[in-house]
């Protein structure tokens, strides 16, 4: 009897360790293009809670990584409300998330969100993502950091475009490339994303203290 | 390649003369001139952070590489701040800055408004986020990335691991 329990307990050490390794996250990057992004359920400023599952008829969704504190999070806020008003239309509203925590970052508290939400009158809901999983899931690195979803037909989220607003932060007038306009514009007609993943200089996120 | 080679030469040499008097002066460079300094033969270490005035990370951290700058002075050691801010910023953002806190690493500021343009080149894992920090020996093949805050234990713990030793 002993014989056979001992190779069957060693087997179940060793499937333990195996499960248990395979549940560390080994430093996980977050999504990539391609990928099936997670829904969310967080408060927006008017203390209501925000899912992408509440829009019906949308497409897809801007997911856009930003705050209060970061100024180039500040210099792309009249952006994003453009990027909302033209692309709302089509199917494609911005959801803006707020990654920093609190603590780390004073004026990224849920009141300063408020704030600043009025102060700019933000037409999509800017959600404060207060256990920051979100951030993690999406792999967001910084502030501001785009990821368009497209909508499938099972319902799930498609990851379509990952990066930067447009190529100029500092100089609204001087800027060239719109790479998250051309890759909703793409989107919306049914063509390939010429470029998919852009990256820009942008702030940290603030994460929790452990 | 041989004619990088000495672009990349005159360039050290051209920084090196530079620096006792231009120390607290910021060079503006581009894209290639970084990547010349990336190059850069030496049997040196370069420590090059990348940071900004309006990084608040970036400013917490940037006595340590002050200070790993006057405690290597006289070794094969380089610290070298590269500045994020955009190159309209420079005089009464950049060098105000550099002239009140007295910075006396070699400063440059690097006029690339697209980040999409270089920050792959400068390192695929960057995603842009600053600080970030790279430390590099080209004749010892060692290289170093770090996106984010860095300790100042761990800016000295690295220096002495990768600095030249004879």
């Amino acid at each position: 009897m002993k014989r056979v329990r001992i190779p069957f307990a060693y087997a179940m050490c060793l499937l333990l360790v195996g499960l248990l390794l395979a549940a560390i996250p080994a430093a996980d990057p977050g999504y990539q293009v391609g990928d099936t992004a997670r829904d969310f359920k967080l408060k927006n400023v008017d203390g209501k809670m925000v899912s992408m599952a509440d829009y019906k008829d949308a497409k897809g969704f801007i997911v856009t990584f930003t705050c209060n504190t970061c100024p180039y999070s500040v210099a792309y806020e009249d952006r994003l409300i453009e990027l909302h008003n033209k692309f709302a239309p089509k199917g494609y509203p911005l959801i803006a998330i707020n990654p920093n925590d609190s603590k780390a970052s004073p004026k990224d508290s849920f009141a300063d969100m408020q704030k600043r939400a009025k102060e700019k009158k933000f037409p999509f809901p800017y959600l404060q993502d207060e256990t920051q999983d979100i951030t993690r899931a999406y792999g967001a690195s910084r502030t501001p950091h785009i990821y368009v979803v497209q909508k499938q037909q099972d319902g799930t989220y498609k990851v379509a475009y990952i990066g930067a607003v447009d190529d100029n932060s500092r100089e609204p007038d001087k800027v060239q490339k719109k790479y998250a306009e051309e890759a909703i514009e793409a989107l919306v007609a049914g063509k390939n994303i010429s470029q998919p993943n852009t990256k820009a200089i942008g702030c940290t996120i603030k994460w929790r203290e452990a | 390649m041989i004619k990088l080679r000495h672009l990349a030469f005159a360039f050290a040499l051209s920084v090196a003369a530079a620096l006792p008097t231009l120390a607290q002066d910021v060079k503006v460079i581009k894209y290639e001139d970084l990547e010349k300094l990336r190059q850069l033969p030496h049997d040196t270490l370069y420590v090059v952070n990348f940071w900004a005035t309006w990084c608040g990370p970036c400013i917490k951290e940037l006595h340590y590489f002050e200070a790993a700058n006057r405690q290597y002075k006289n070794q094969p050691v380089k610290v070298i701040l590269v500045s994020m801010d955009a190159v309209q910023d420079l005089e009464k953002r950049v060098n105000t800055f550099a002239k009140k806190r007295k910075l006396q690493s070699e400063l440059l500021l690097l006029d690339e408004p697209d980040g999409n343009t270089f920050i792959d080149k400068v390192d695929p894992k960057w995603t842009g986020a600053i600080p970030a920090t790279i430390l590099f020996n080209n004749k010892r093949n060692t290289y170093y990335f770090l996106e984010g805050e860095m300790k100042q234990e761990q800016l000295q713990q690295l220096i002495q691991e990768y600095k030249p030793k004879p």
